[in-house]
């Protein structure tokens, strides 16, 4: 498909600007001018629009199909919480106001929004406060991590190791070294959990500030022994990071806080129904125990006893402020919409049908693929095609063939530990119907890779373009094109 | 539970068919932490919930007469551009990580750091960042990879926001930070010269500034490249619609917040970083790449490339920790882009400057009110000092429905009389007028 500058014609226009209605002409000298105006496309309205449809009839998403893509949760997003966002008064409110000297009076209706989505959160994860301004998941991270050094040298403790499991999101430790940290990786045992003799070990050498564990981790598990993990980090005055990526398959059957953690992480954009866009944009969330309130993003927002919000800055071991203003306020009115559809009642069932879908494909599956470790699952289940890759029908491979048959494809070769992993998150919002259609698919593939390998090697076929090379891209990388 | 297919019985089905019991889903967390109390209220319908958000907005004061920039600008989107950003093939993908049903949303990406090149005059963008304050950071954690230096030299003339978040996400990293003052709400080129090192990785600087001062950092991008340190700068694209490119100035790192080009305010966010540099600079710079490649078959096609600088690969010696973006927002910009075309982005960019002229010579005309920095140079902001402090006079203007400016005294204790006065090509000469006899009015 050709690109929207291969599509300009000279003299096309797709906006009319208003006319002029002042005389004024601005004085700005020459050199402060740029020397030919910028090549944007000059095209029709109609042009426009005609090739941006055609790019999403190219584009898979929630409302396309099925997609189970392991780790990120891909549930639908309801429409509702579309035209929330949109609302008049939300949608155009300009945030510097808060900077006015009465700005706070003039942004009630949405400190409140914000108020309220914080401490729904803390209800829900069981910590002692939240702040919204995080602008992601990994920003989420960092922002936690950066609490987790203002600890630290607020108590005058030297430490610059932060523990993450080989199973760890590749955020982990990218967060921790943005904050100025070290990163010892600890292995997973056999039942593929985060070992806790490795850890004890860690903490002992004296310079961990703290742990970074994904619960339930990223195998879908839940770590029977969490709590003993947070207990001992705590003994060594270190703080216990929770991801909480995964956190659609407890929603309302536990909370990370009362198993023990001191900062989390929530992805709004994937617990909370707000959609990914393409890849964002998201909001992370991060709430904290107690013991690191003090350290939390400024501003703070409070309420008055007359139900009044306010906003406070006045807080001296805050770690300063990590977004422009609230966060990604546009995606967290969406949240805060879903959650009050959702309710109490609501939540459990998210989890119910979350973890019941998982084990559902797991069950099914399980004489078709194979499972590094086989016992009941949280939210997601992980397959291996080892035995697959064997008849050179690889992950990726199978990934291929379920686009050909009208799936996206599970996430692939993550988490790091299984090999030629096939990560599976159905989501609570996917039907049994559904489910059955994408198992029927899973297990023709798994005949086809025993009959016909060829078969599934050289899909897909149904797309507008086949397997790209990706080599080349990045050998000789073509990023722009330049007017 | 609308958003839940199954029933109970099929739920009863499903739990028959795999032999599991219902309590069995959970049992693997402790008994002592399961199912905890939550004060979370009862859930309610679609029309409640609608119904409660809707009153909670109104008590918000957007309908104001706006003239609050300050980096976030309230321009005119034309419908087709959030026509778009509702396809829901866009909204409900995830990262194109599988490239043969994600060629919309990675043709999109590809136009869009094509877009951010021809505006900015850079080789190669990225496919966004956060916002402008995060695309700042990481623009200066980039400088100092490239040159193997720690300390970032930022003026004061860049957005006290962004500083701010410089100062956070710094603290206890080894790059370090040194604030340089402006001098006539410009960089101080003689202090700058001071204060770099050959430690000095970047100088950061904006444009038009904080104070809306339009600036040519030529002879700065020269005197940063003669001690070995880059020049970055952060910069308004609409007003890439008329004024000087990095680009064109020598900027090693271009950057900045896109919130302007057809995105809602929405009170701080999703807004959009964006990023852009030299191609030499394109493997140490943070945040997903797209690339034109081809299939076996030899079709045009799109995907991410250039991978080995990312998290999921590199874990911790990734550039960046970047993994969701601010991809609907990129694509929303991309798409005003292309329906202001050459013209109209020129068009609006002269309108915005004209318009912001007429008001600063209307409202220097006001008994008492001076122009902050006289005769120099803006683009569609600039900086008046009034009789008394600017908090007070703003927030009298409030009374009045208007929101005048953004004083400055919050962030520069010696302009407690200043205010900054913003105007797009929204405002009409008539509401420009009401806001100067407004001011007349209770000054």
């Amino acid at each position: 498909m050709k690109l929207i500058y291969e599509k300009s014609v000279a003299g096309r226009r797709g906006y009319r600007p208003p006319a002029p209605d002042v005389e004024t002409k601005a004085e700005i000298p020459a050199g402060l001018l740029r020397d030919r105006p910028a090549a944007m496309p000059e095209v029709s309205e109609l042009d426009v629009v005609r090739h941006f449809t055609a790019l999403a009839q190219r584009n898979f998403g929630v409302d396309t199909g099925f997609y189970p893509l392991g780790s990120c949760t891909m549930k639908y997003n309801p429409k509702m919480a579309e035209a929330a966002a949109r609302t008049p008064g939300l949608e155009d409110l300009h945030p510097m106001l808060v900077h006015l000297a009465q700005g706070e009076a003039l942004v009630q209706g949405a400190l409140e929004i914000l108020y309220e989505t914080d401490r729904w959160l803390q209800e829900i994860c069981g910590m002692a406060a939240f702040t919204t301004q995080p602008l992601a998941g990994a920003h989420g991270e960092l922002a936690g991590v950066l609490m987790m050094a203002a600890y630290h040298a607020a108590r005058g403790n030297d430490r610059r190791t932060i523990l993450i499991p080989d199973s760890a999101h590749g955020t982990n430790p990218a967060s921790a070294t943005l904050a100025g940290y070290r990163v010892t990786t600890i292995p997973s045992d056999a039942s593929g959990a985060t070992d806790p003799a490795a850890v004890a070990a860690a903490l002992g050498k004296g310079d961990v500030a703290g742990i970074m564990l994904t619960c339930p981790d990223t195998l879908g598990l839940f770590h029977p022994e969490v709590q003993d993990i947070c207990r001992m980090v705590h003994e060594a005055d270190a703080v216990a990071y929770c991801d909480g990526a995964n956190l659609n398959a407890i929603l309302g059957r536990c909370r990370p806080g009362d198993l023990g953690f001191d900062i989390l992480h929530v992805n709004l954009h994937k617990t909370f129904a707000t959609p990914h866009g393409g890849g964002g944009p998201g909001a992370g969330p991060v709430g904290v125990s107690l013991r690191l309130v003090d350290f939390l993003p400024v501003p703070r927002i409070g309420r008055r006893t007359d139900g009044t919000f306010f906003l406070d800055s006045g807080r001296p071991k805050s770690i300063g402020q990590v977004a422009p203003f609230f966060g990604n306020f546009g995606v967290i009115v969406r949240a805060y919409a879903y959650l009050r559809m959702l309710g109490r009642e609501g939540l459990r069932r998210v989890s119910e049908n979350a973890v019941l879908n998982a084990n559902y494909i797991r069950e099914k599956l399980k004489g078709y693929y194979d499972l590094p470790f086989d016992r009941r699952c949280m939210h997601e289940c992980i397959f291996s095609a080892s035995r697959q890759a064997k008849r050179g029908v690889r992950a990726i491979d199978i990934a291929k063939a379920l686009i050909d048959r009208g799936f996206h494809p599970p996430t692939i070769y993550f988490p790091l530990v299984v090999k030629e992993a096939l990560m599976i998150e159905p989501t609570e919002t996917e039907s049994k119907e559904t489910l059955d259609a994408f198992i029927e698919a899973m297990m023709e593939i798994a005949q086809l890779a025993e009959t016909n390998p060829e078969a599934v090697t050289s899909c897909p076929k149904m797309t507008p373009v086949g397997r790209l090379d990706e080599t080349r891209a990045a050998r000789r990388p073509d990023l722009a094109c330049l007017g | 539970m609308p958003f839940i297919s199954n029933t109970d019985a099929e739920r009863r089905r499903m739990l028959a068919e795999i032999g599991m019991k219902a309590e069995e889903l959970f049992a693997d967390i402790p008994a002592a932490v399961r199912d905890p109390a939550m004060d979370v209220p009862a859930g309610l319908s679609e029309q409640e919930v609608r119904g409660q958000i809707s009153k909670l907005a109104a008590r918000n004061a957007s309908n104001l007469l706006s003239f609050l920039g300050g980096g976030y600008y309230d321009h005119f989107s034309p419908a087709a551009v959030d026509a778009v950003l509702s396809r829901s093939e866009f909204y409900t993908a995830y990262t194109p990580y599988q490239p043969e049903i994600s060629q919309g949303t990675l043709q999109a990406i590809y136009e869009y750091q094509s877009a951010v090149c021809r505006l900015t005059e850079m080789e190669a963008a990225n496919a966004s960042m956060y916002d402008g304050g995060t695309a700042l950071y990481e623009a200066g954690m980039m400088a100092a990879r490239i040159t193997g230096r720690r300390q970032l030299l930022v003026d004061d003339s860049v957005s006290p926001i962004y500083r701010a978040m410089l100062r956070t996400h710094l603290e206890h990293h080894e790059v370090e930070l040194v604030e340089t003052a402006s001098r006539e709400g410009l960089p101080d080129r003689t202090r700058i010269a001071e204060s770099l090192s050959d430690e000095t990785a970047a100088v950061l600087v904006q444009n038009p500034n904080f104070f809306g001062r339009l600036d040519d950092f030529s002879g700065l991008a020269r005197m940063a490249h003669e001690r070995g340190a880059l020049l970055v700068i952060s910069c308004y694209p609409v007003s890439l619609g008329l004024a000087k490119t990095p680009g064109a100035m020598g900027a090693d790192i271009a950057c900045g917040e896109g919130q302007s080009l057809g995105l809602p305010l929405s009170f701080g966010g999703p807004y959009l970083g964006f990023m852009a540099t030299r191609m030499d600079h394109v493997r140490k710079m943070p945040g997903r790449l797209v690339g034109r490649t081809v299939d076996a078959e030899g079709r045009q096609g799109f995907v991410l490339t250039i991978q080995a600088r990312e998290q999921h690969i590199r874990r911790e010696k990734a550039v960046s920790n970047i993994c969701s973006n601010e991809s609907l927002c990129a694509l929303g910009a991309l798409v005003y882009l292309s329906l202001l075309g050459k013209e109209g982005l020129r068009e609006v960019a002269h309108l915005c400057a004209d318009k912001a002229a007429y008001a600063r010579e209307r409202l220097g005309r006001i008994r008492g009110v001076k122009e902050g920095f006289p005769g120099r140079p803006v683009f569609n902001e600039f900086v008046i000092r009034l009789p008394a402090d600017a908090e007070k006079v703003a927030g009298a203007l409030l009374e009045k429905g208007i929101a005048a400016g953004i004083p400055l005294g919050r962030w520069y204790p010696d302009l407690k009389d200043s205010l900054l006065v913003a105007v797009t090509e929204k405002r009409t000469r008539e509401e420009i007028d009401r806001l100067a006899a407004a001011m007349e009015d209770v000054l």
